[in-house]
């Protein structure tokens, strides 16, 4: 059973594609409904919200760790900030669980109105084909400023990564369920079945 | 990305930062809240760029601002600010009796307000890309945030069971673009995000939008015309988060004090509402 986290942001298209995909996944907001799931998407929005209602649903020290316990994650935009080792330009009371060694900037690509798409090649989801056919849409979107030892850049903008992955965690800084294209949804998928 | 959310209005840096603390996902600046705009009366405008800064300054969330309908040069203005989102909002005094702001002409989104479908997909077709139900700003009164959404839901829900031959009669009746009608018989929901405003003032508001299918919740004068702000806006939410949970709903409203006094529907003078063409 897959769980995308339904506190706040996009969590309801993430379920729409899971389902495309043609598997089970559940709205996640309880630590009872977070035991039950095997794997984690956690979708954009504001992290900062997102944040706090982790901690006001009792869910921090579940997540914690189910995640430092290996629950395969997706995280996507602000999803990404969550799953990040260090957070710059974040609140101080902003926490993130620290299961990807990569450094992110919040709002690191400007305003609203620095918002643009950009069709990626992604290392990993066309059977090999080198094509740049991946629409990503950025909004407000992080930016990636360090990538530890043992991550793999999976895809990059103008030479910033944009999709990063250590062991099962996955991360985009941009928002994959905008658009019909569930190849980055299938990759995770790959991983939690592997 | 607001979707699930709360998004307030604040008049000033620290009721912006009030807001960010309780997990709002953006704040709208504007000068007064639509209780105020209500009370005082005379004409409201755009905020000051001033205030506009301010709140800028100390949000780390997106900052929205309110440009008069019509008033296409205050929307530049506010592109000019970089703000992250304009409202063309029927609480500030209309700038033009007929004509809406040209959308398309902008790069920063636009947020419009609806009371029923036909306007929601006229204001899509000139380039709003997301839209809130009025409801009556300012008041307190949650009634009619509730009408105008069962309105354009119900009848998203009435299209889906269309066939072709209705859809005409449809755009017709709803003085709407037939392929926007079109869209919505074959989608079964609006093409941008569907949001409710107007009225809310409490947690049970917030989860009473969101069950009758609103994507995120703007809450006005709701909580800062409160006896005690910070509290409210943090339960409101935790509300709009756990919208189908009754115990989680009954511990967050608890011991909230007062919430705003409101104005009884019935003794409305001026109906935002009715602004909007």
């Amino acid at each position: 059973m897959l769980g995308v986290l339904a506190l706040q942001g996009a969590f309801a298209r993430h379920v729409e594609v899971l389902h495309g995909c043609g598997v089970d996944a559940i709205e996640v907001r309880t630590p009872e409904q977070l035991d039950s799931v095997d794997a984690l998407v956690i979708p954009g929005g504001e992290s900062s919200t997102m944040s706090k209602l982790i901690d006001s649903n009792g869910l921090r020290g579940a997540l914690s760790e189910r995640l430092a316990a290996a629950m395969p994650a997706f995280g996507t935009c602000a999803g990404m900030i969550l799953l990040a080792d260090e957070v710059l330009d974040g609140r101080a009371d902003q926490a993130s669980f620290g299961v990807i060694d990569i450094a992110v900037r919040r709002n690191g690509y400007g305003r609203q109105i620095d918002s643009f798409e950009s069709d990626l090649l992604i290392d990993g989801i066309d059977g090999g084909e080198a094509v740049d056919d991946f629409r990503a849409v950025f909004i407000r979107a992080p930016i990636v400023e360090r990538v530890g030892n043992g991550v793999e850049v999976l895809a990059s903008v103008d030479g910033t990564p944009v999709v990063c992955r250590s062991g099962t965690t996955l991360v985009s800084s941009f928002h994959p369920e905008l658009t019909n294209d569930d190849r980055l949804h299938r990759l995770f998928l790959d991983h939690v079945a592997g | 990305m607001l979707k699930g959310g709360v998004i307030m209005d604040v008049v000033n840096a620290e009721q912006a930062k009030i807001a960010e603390d309780a997990g709002a996902v953006a704040v709208m600046a504007l000068e007064r809240v639509p209780a105020d705009i209500r009370v005082d009366g005379g004409v409201a405008r755009m905020s000051d760029p001033e205030m506009i800064d301010g709140i800028q300054a100390v949000c780390t969330i997106p900052v929205m601002a309110k440009a008069r309908i019509g008033h296409f040069v205050e929307a530049q203005i506010l592109q000019a600010l970089g703000v992250d989102y304009v409202d063309e909002s029927e609480v500030l005094t209309p700038a033009d009796e007929t004509h809406h702001i040209d959308k398309f002409a902008f790069d920063v989104p636009f947020v419009c307000g609806a009371t029923n479908l036909g306007e929601a997909l006229r204001r899509i077709s000139e380039g709003a890309c997301m839209i809130r139900s009025k409801g009556e700003a300012g008041t307190g009164d949650v009634v009619q945030a509730v009408r105008h959404l069962r309105s354009i839901l119900g009848d998203i829900k009435k299209i889906g069971q269309a066939d072709e031959p209705e859809l005409f009669e449809w755009a017709k009746q709803l003085q709407a673009p037939l392929p926007l009608v079109q869209e919505i018989a074959e989608t079964g929901k609006l093409p941008v995000p569907m949001f409710c405003a107007g009225g809310l003032a409490t947690p049970a508001d917030a989860a009473l939008a969101m069950q009758l299918g609103a994507e995120s919740v703007f809450v006005g004068s709701g909580i800062f015309k409160s006896d005690d702000p910070a509290p409210r806006a943090k339960a409101i939410v935790e509300a709009t988060t756990n919208f189908m949970d009754a115990d989680l709903l009954a511990k967050v409203s608890r011991g909230l004090g007062a919430p705003m006094t409101g104005i009884n529907m019935d003794e409305v003078n001026v109906k935002f509402e009715d602004r909007g063409w």
